[in-house]
């Protein structure tokens, strides 16, 4: 039996609907090997906790290009916390000012992405730092 | 014929010893690649020549501007009577953060307004509601009824200076909030004139600002285009939107046609739906195209635009009057081509690629600022990029004539190629059964979703080069001043809300909302109840949330 796929989520909290990066994103990590869902535009934190959960994802990949971050990325870690699932990396990425990174990984955020990053460093960060459970 | 036959006839030969020539010196330096092509990956030749438009007729294909099929442009004298309209899209935080703004831009010579609204807005929810936690004022202004609204437009003539809304799903309802405003200003809605985007088909495809589903949301646009005929008659009812479609990663060519299709969509709606003679409302159909860093390849998208409309309005829907076969269109320069490293240089980007939209003909412009990839814009980014057109228009004698790259054998060709691509793709659609048959189906979601990763995965390779993402990357972070928005800005507003709820009559609100109700269950115009509604104080969701009741909540198909 080989080794169980790596498991990820790639999300789109809040109202943004820019969702070019999170597709081409959800794209490239199936391409690599990885298991993906997708949720679709327009998710509340709660329900992308619910559905990490649910799901079993080793991965929450959190996009925001909408300014919203601060408030909807730490929410996000903070309800997998309080359901037991802080085993679960969370990752984001967007339009994020350097100024927010430190509230970001104070918050639980493992790593940011921003404008830029490519396809394959953002692969090989999970790789490196994310073992399927 | 374009050529007299004696040039075509001396072109092959001189072509002939042209190519010779470059076999000899390729021998000696090889290309520095094989493939040449746009950044939409459509391929470009060495060189075009009289060969590459011999079957073009001057009458029927270019003719001058104002004339059939309007490929120069409508108006017959060009940018001479006047420029394009300077619009730099602008909004944050609270309405009266917006207004400042306002005020600034109309002193440093912007002639004409364009409104950003907040997440919550666009999508039709009040400040405060659980689906808007954050996102009050962030990448926007926050409006959440009538009052807000008399705050952004604070000062503000609304029979002299036109604005622009891009606000979609709740259109109707910003919409009537502008048409109240102007009733107080004691300015009648035959002298406000503007624009609201109001353009879904698009939303479904790109952009995902959506509400309620397709039909509905169709059905509520055509309620504004019938509004609009019969009352407001110097308002753009549609923007129809190629911008967001481009942006999420599109090709130039599908920009273009998808687009157009959604344009006949609508067209054809108010038709069926309204009974309304096409003449009586095409004219006041506005389009709005991005302009991407590919300076010919958008000069000929415009260009072929508006040749493919002519057409459209006058052979599909017999269209008589010729302001009916006009495009009219905004241009903004292309947020995707901004890069966050070397972030100066994207001063340099948004200047060529307004200066291709100048080129193809725009009616009206916004250049986006230098730090877009990072922020909302602060307000010396603005002036740049404001400065941008104004250098263009008045220094660089781009102006001077109209459609000056005519004739270009390249210009030309790639015109009709782009033209030709978009005709094959609106017949694919038409086959489908319609725009909303293929948005059912996922077709143009698709078609981008594959050209967007095709190019992610050309500049992951370097065949494609963003210069300081993946060439001449110099690894250290270029600091910019970066416009942040407080977080007490959202406290604020849910207290502004809260206030006037409190004062409002509430008796008053539910029957104007109970009108909107009725009027949605029996297919009748909204608008109408829709004023009423905000002037009773009735809030953007509590509207919203009617429409959300009875036409029921579109669901992102989550396709990539």
């Amino acid at each position: 039996m080989g080794e169980r796929k790596l498991r990820i989520m790639v999300a789109k909290p809040g109202l943004d609907g820019h969702d070019r990066g999170a597709r081409v994103l959800a794209r490239c990590f199936r391409d690599a090997g990885f298991e993906v869902i997708y949720t679709g535009c327009h998710q509340t934190p709660e329900q992308i906790a619910a559905s990490a959960i649910q799901e079993d994802v080793d991965v929450v990949g959190l996009s925001c290009l909408s300014g919203a971050h601060r408030y909807l990325f730490p929410r996000v870690v903070e309800l997998l916390k309080e359901q037991e699932a802080a085993d679960i990396t969370v990752i984001g990425g967007g339009v994020i000012p350097d100024q927010d990174f430190q509230l970001l990984y104070d918050a639980g955020i493992k790593e940011i992405f921003t404008p830029g990053a490519s396809l394959d460093s953002i692969v090989e960060w999970i790789r490196n730092n994310v073992k399927p459970s | 014929m374009y050529f007299s036959n004696d040039v075509l006839e001396q072109t092959p030969k001189l072509r002939k010893q042209w190519e010779d020539e470059v076999k000899k010196a390729i021998e000696k330096q090889a290309d520095q690649k094989e493939l040449w092509s746009t950044v939409s990956d459509l391929e470009i030749k060495r060189i075009y020549g009289p060969e590459d438009i011999k079957d073009m007729d001057f009458e029927r294909d270019i003719a001058y501007p104002g004339q059939f099929p309007y490929l120069r442009g409508n108006q017959v004298t060009g940018y001479r009577g006047r420029y394009w309209t300077f619009r730099m899209f602008a909004g944050m935080g609270s309405a009266k953060d917006t207004n400042r703004r306002w005020h600034m831009l109309l002193q440093q010579g912007q002639t004409g307004l364009s409104t950003a609204f907040d997440f919550p807005t666009l999508m039709g929810y009040d400040t405060g509601d659980p689906h808007a936690r954050g996102e009050c004022g962030k990448c926007g202004v926050a409006i959440d009824t009538l009052e807000d609204f008399l705050q952004l437009v604070d000062g503000i003539p609304l029979d002299k200076i036109t604005t622009s809304m891009t606000i979609n799903p709740p259109a109707t309802v910003l919409w009537a909030m502008y048409c109240a405003a102007a009733d107080r200003q004691g300015v009648p809605l035959t002298k406000i004139g503007g624009t609201i985007q109001n353009d879904m088909l698009k939303e479904f495809i790109a952009q995902k600002t959506f509400m309620c589903p397709p039909k509905p949301s169709v059905k509520l646009i055509s309620d504004t285009v019938e509004f609009g005929t019969q009352f407001v008659p110097k308002w753009n009812t549609i923007s129809i939107s190629g911008y967001h479609i481009r942006e999420a990663g599109s090709t130039a060519v599908q920009e273009l046609a998808f687009t157009l299709r959604d344009g006949i969509e609508y067209v054809d709606d108010v038709i069926k739906r309204k009974g309304l003679d096409v003449d009586s409302f095409a004219p006041r159909l506005s389009f709005f195209f991005n302009s991407h860093i590919d300076f010919f390849e958008e000069i000929c998208k415009m260009r072929a635009a508006r040749r493919i409309w002519s057409t459209v309005m006058r052979d599909r829907f017999k269209a008589k009057d010729p302001r009916s076969w006009w495009m009219r269109f905004h241009t903004q320069t292309a947020g995707c081509s901004l890069t966050a490293q070397q972030p100066y240089n994207n001063v340099v980007r948004t200047a060529i690629e307004a200066l291709a939209a100048v080129l193809g003909g725009t009616q009206s412009l916004h250049t986006n600022s230098l730090d877009e990839v990072w922020c909302l814009p602060t307000e010396h980014a603005v002036e740049i990029a404001l400065r941008t057109q104004q250098i263009i228009a008045e220094e660089t004698g781009t102006a001077n004539t109209i459609d000056p790259l005519a004739g270009s054998f390249f210009v030309e060709s790639l015109t009709n190629e782009m033209e030709e691509k978009a005709w094959e793709y609106i017949e694919k659609i038409d086959a489908m059964g319609g725009m909303i048959a293929a948005i059912e189906k996922g077709f143009p979601q698709m078609e981008i979703a594959d050209a967007a990763y095709k190019y992610q995965r050309q500049l992951e390779s370097g065949e494609k080069v963003m210069v300081g993402v993946n060439k001449y990357a110099t690894g250290e972070a270029d600091a910019i001043p970066v416009l942040d928005i407080d977080d007490r800005v959202e406290t604020e507003q849910m207290e502004r809300l809260k206030a006037v709820k409190r004062k409002r009559d509430g008796k008053a609100v539910k029957r104007s909302l109970d009108a909107v109700r009725t009027a949605c269950n029996k297919g009748e115009n909204v608008m109408p109840h829709c004023i009423e509604a905000v002037k009773n104080l009735a809030s953007l969701q509590e509207i919203c949330d009617v429409y959300r009741e009875v036409y029921g909540e579109y669901q992102d198909p989550a396709m990539y």
